[in-house]
């Protein structure tokens, strides 16, 4: 394929440490014009890492950086801005307080002679690219308003049409419908064909696949193989990533799923003809103890809204919440907390404390339990240190900051604070969304575990295979209203999709 | 290209240990002491009467009054909230204080004299109350900090007026009168009460439980709320407790001072601000402390009178201690994106 020419950007044994984190240990990566480069690896490969040293996030590595022949450096994002390299990272780094068309435009705004933006001008070619990439909304909302999967969307929309000829998506999906992803990916396939390059980092090996040219592999810091995507399977992608056998990890859930039958756990949670304004209608249904309930549906189908009135942080319109027998109205998510509620939301950002170490982070919703008025730092270290093992956290520091960790740990870190005192119920949004597949699998068996232990569970998700791998039971979420039960029968990928 | 970078062993893993990256992520901590170090160095030179310990003594006593009112500003500012009514709340509690003691028969104010504990403790009421005013207005109604204690400065301002009506009182309380104007072995006693409080400040921030979740509400207040924190206390606490820190610095002041009057503290909304912010605590909340308060403390302490010793216009002075100011919102500014950078 891209044999013969030589590369646009070529990297050479480049080597990264955080302090005494080595994230990249002699890389080597190559990427040609017209060509979609696929890249997967376990949380805290160095995946991240390699993609931000080539848009100038980082200006400090080892190694030699060819792009386009000659040796450069970036010494900021900016340099590589203007070099043509995008990238969408995968942290969401939208600014929700300006408004759609600020954000498609961020840094680029359209000015008159004067230097004042041009609003009207802006607004309307904001909207058209947008509608381009088939979302529809009003460029002059602001972007916090939106739900997250619109957000991400827009974010990419924005990297894709900047005229980037090197564009890098840092799990850009995970946010993102079916519909959506194959929207992504056709505009992929069309800018490639332009002779754009493009970098995707997914830990969904069939949307590899089936999206790019060349996959490479990473493993510990480390580039363990490169190969054509026509070459290669599921099955070998995944055993080089762990470096073990992938088979009994690799489930892709097109098969019928039989559900267990309906146990005979006690009520734990039972919700009663919930409404919100436009986001949920006479929602109803019961959790048991010892139960995992899957709710599925596309992004905006309200199981956003659900997770949050579960948990206190919105009030219904009408409808009611019986706890362990106790009708229940959160004034907030505190009394939810008390009542023995726990959620872990979908966004990093808006779960963890960033700029405070790991173990804070896990001992912060149990503090009450471990101090009355001074705090214990021995005991919450203590505390922090055994989750991190039992989670297989990485790197097992708990007086790192959490910044430092790559996503899918960030993930697990979320989850650990509430495992040291289990809740009733444990509300989960995409628990695995950004996890390898190996820590996916890791999810699943604490899940299970918890389950075992009695609690109640619920997981909301928009992946299929997610709420598939986990649930004992599945509700089909659509426009707020709940549409099919699948209880005690076959269910596969198709007969979700199907019903949602 | 840093070498100190790819150098270290892969088992070890540790904060970023290059000395570049920890002085970047250090510099909210460093910025306010290379001042303080600069300014008293500056002043030491310029004049010879700066440099004494009979100075340094005026100095701490100057600050004082700033530092009692900074310690619950501190807390407000760690939430990334704001009090703009510490001022008002300290003028308003000092003057109910001397309201509620018999005055000398020609100050002419229709007062309510009563025992010396009972007017302190109506005073200090008074200014919880506010508080508990602001704190409602913040949590409850969901009023920006900024704009409800805009509204707290005028009506205790308001207050203030309708208890002196433009006159002048003179007595307070003897235990008031002592702790804010008399002195043990030397030391006055208000230095006493201002290091007191900032220590107790500390403690509180750094080992107390509640402590910990002001800075994780000021860092994040979402997760705070996703943590379960019962976030609206939390805030409604550190209002509470500025106002009722603000009423004891009012409360000394007034008997520093020597009288009790309207508008008597304006100067002190500013400074307050300014030795909490220029001490380096982040006004995105979440970093900082009262260590860094005392040391922006020491820096206006230092700055407002090393200008009396040496010879300066003193309308000069007002413009160069605006410009100190912006310089320090500029580094705090800064530094909080040095040290994001530095995170990445
Ligand atoms: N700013 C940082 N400071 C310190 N360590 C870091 C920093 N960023 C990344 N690391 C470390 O570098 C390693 C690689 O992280 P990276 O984010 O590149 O992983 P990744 O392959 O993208 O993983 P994921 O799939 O979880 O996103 C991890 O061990 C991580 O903890
Ligand atoms: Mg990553």
């Amino acid at each position: 394929m891209s044999q013969g020419r030589s590369p646009i950007l070529e990297l050479n044994q480049i080597t990264k440490a955080f302090g005494g984190v080595e994230a990249l240990r002699g890389v080597d990566f190559a990427l040609h014009a017209g060509e979609i480069h696929g890249l997967v690896g376990e949380n805290g490969a160095g995946k991240s890492t390699l993609m931000k040293i080539i848009a100038g996030v980082h200006p400090e590595f080892s190694g030699r950086f060819v792009l386009d022949g000659k040796e450069t450096r970036f010494r900021s994002t900016r340099d590589a801005h203007a070099a043509g390299i995008g990238m969408v990272h995968q942290e969401l780094s939208v600014a929700p307080d300006l408004t759609v068309a600020e954000n498609v435009f961020l840094g680029s705004q359209p000015t008159n002679r004067l230097g004042f933006v041009q609003w009207r001008q802006m607004a309307r070619e904001a909207g058209e690219q947008l509608s381009r990439f088939g979302i529809d909304v009003d460029p002059m909302t602001r972007l916090g308003d939106l739900p997250i999967g619109l957000q991400q969307l827009i974010e990419i929309a924005r990297v894709l049409f900047s005229g980037a000829r090197i564009i890098i998506l840092d799990e850009p999906t995970s946010a993102l419908s079916p519909p959506e992803v194959e929207r992504l990916f056709t505009t992929l396939h069309k800018l490639r064909d332009d002779g754009t390059s493009i970098v995707f980092i997914s830990h969904f090996i069939e949307d590899i696949l089936r999206v790019s040219d060349v996959v490479t592999v990473f493993r510990n810091g480390r580039k363990i193989a490169e190969t054509a995507s026509a070459d290669t399977t599921k099955g070998a992608l995944i055993e080089a990533m762990i470096g073990r056998g992938g088979e009994a990890l690799e489930h892709s859930y097109t098969d019928d799923l039989m559900l267990p039958q309906p146990g005979g756990g006690s009520t734990v949670l039972k919700v009663d003809q919930l409404s919100l304004r436009r986001s949920l209608q006479n929602v109803s249904f019961a959790a048991r103890a010892g139960e995992v309930l899957g709710i599925y549906g596309f992004m905006g189908c309200g199981q956003l809204e659900l997770s949050r009135i579960l948990f206190g942080k919105l009030r219904p319109d009408g409808g009611t919440l019986v706890v362990d027998g106790a009708a229940k109205t959160f004034r907030s998510t505190a009394a939810a907390r008390r009542a023995g509620v726990a959620l872990v939301p979908e966004s990093r950002r808006a779960m963890l404390f960033h700029q405070e170490p790991v173990y804070k982070n896990i001992s912060i919703s149990i503090l009450e339990r471990i101090s009355a008025l001074l705090l214990k730092p021995v005991r919450e270290r203590a505390i922090a240190q055994r989750q991190v093992e039992q989670l297989q956290i990485r790197p097992p520091v708990v007086g790192l900051d959490l910044g430092m960790l790559s996503g899918g740990n960030q993930q697990k870190v979320a989850l650990a604070k509430w495992l040291t005192y289990p809740p009733r119920l444990l509300v989960l949004c995409e628990p695995t969304r950004g996890m390898d597949v190996g820590a996916k699998n890791d999810v699943i068996n604490i899940v299970r575990d918890l389950r075992a232990k009695g609690l109640a569970i619920i997981v909301l998700s928009t992946e299929p295979e997610t709420v598939l791998s986990l649930a004992d039971r599945i509700l089909v979420l659509k426009r707020g209203a709940v549409v099919r039960e699948f209880a005690g029968e076959a269910v596969s990928k198709d007969r979700l999709l199907e019903a949602a | 290209m840093a070498s100190s970078d790819s150098a270290t062993s892969p088992a070890d893993h540790k904060r970023p240990r290059g000395l570049a990256p920890f002085l970047r992520s250090q510099m909210r901590n460093i910025a306010p002491f290379l001042t303080l170090i600069f300014l008293s160095g500056f002043f030491a030179i310029a004049s010879p009467s700066f440099a004494t310990i009979d100075n340094l003594g005026n100095i701490l006593t100057q600050v004082s009054v700033t530092g009692i009112i900074a310690v619950g500003l501190t807390f407000v500012i760690l939430c990334a909230e704001i009090d703009l009514s510490i001022a008002s709340i300290a003028n308003v509690t000092g003057i109910a204080v001397a309201y509620f003691t018999l005055q000398e028969s020609y100050v002419n104010i229709a007062n309510i004299p009563m025992p010396g504990f009972a007017a302190i403790l109506l005073a200090l009421a008074l200014c919880a109350l506010l508080g508990l005013v602001n704190a409602l207005g913040l949590t409850i109604i969901g009023i920006p900090s900024f704009i409800m204690t805009l509204a707290m400065m005028q009506i205790a301002a308001g207050v203030s007026a309708l208890l002196v009506r433009g006159q002048i009182a003179y007595k307070v309380p003897p235990l008031i009168t002592t702790l804010g104007s008399g002195s043990i072995g030397g030391i006055p006693w208000i230095v006493i009460v201002a290091a007191v409080m900032l220590l107790g400040g500390h403690l509180v921030l750094t080992y107390t439980r509640f402590g910990r979740y002001v800075y994780m509400v000021g860092g994040n207040r979402e997760a705070a709320e996703f943590a379960g924190l019962n976030v609206k206390l939390i805030l409604g606490s550190v209002m509470v407790i500025s106002a009722v820190c603000s009423g004891i610095g009012g409360m000394l002041g007034v008997a520093h001072f020597g009288s009790a009057q309207q508008n008597e503290f304006d100067t002190y909304l500013l400074d307050s601000i300014a030795a909490v912010v220029v001490g380096g605590t982040s006004l995105f909340g979440g970093r900082g402390g009262i260590g860094n308060t005392i040391v922006g403390l020491f820096v206006l302490g230092v700055l407002n009178n090393g200008l009396d010793h040496v010879n300066i216009d003193s309308f000069l002075k007002i413009l160069i201690r605006g410009l100190i100011l912006l310089a320090a919102l500029v580094i705090n500014v800064y530094a909080q994106r040095l040290r994001e950078q530095a995170a990445e």
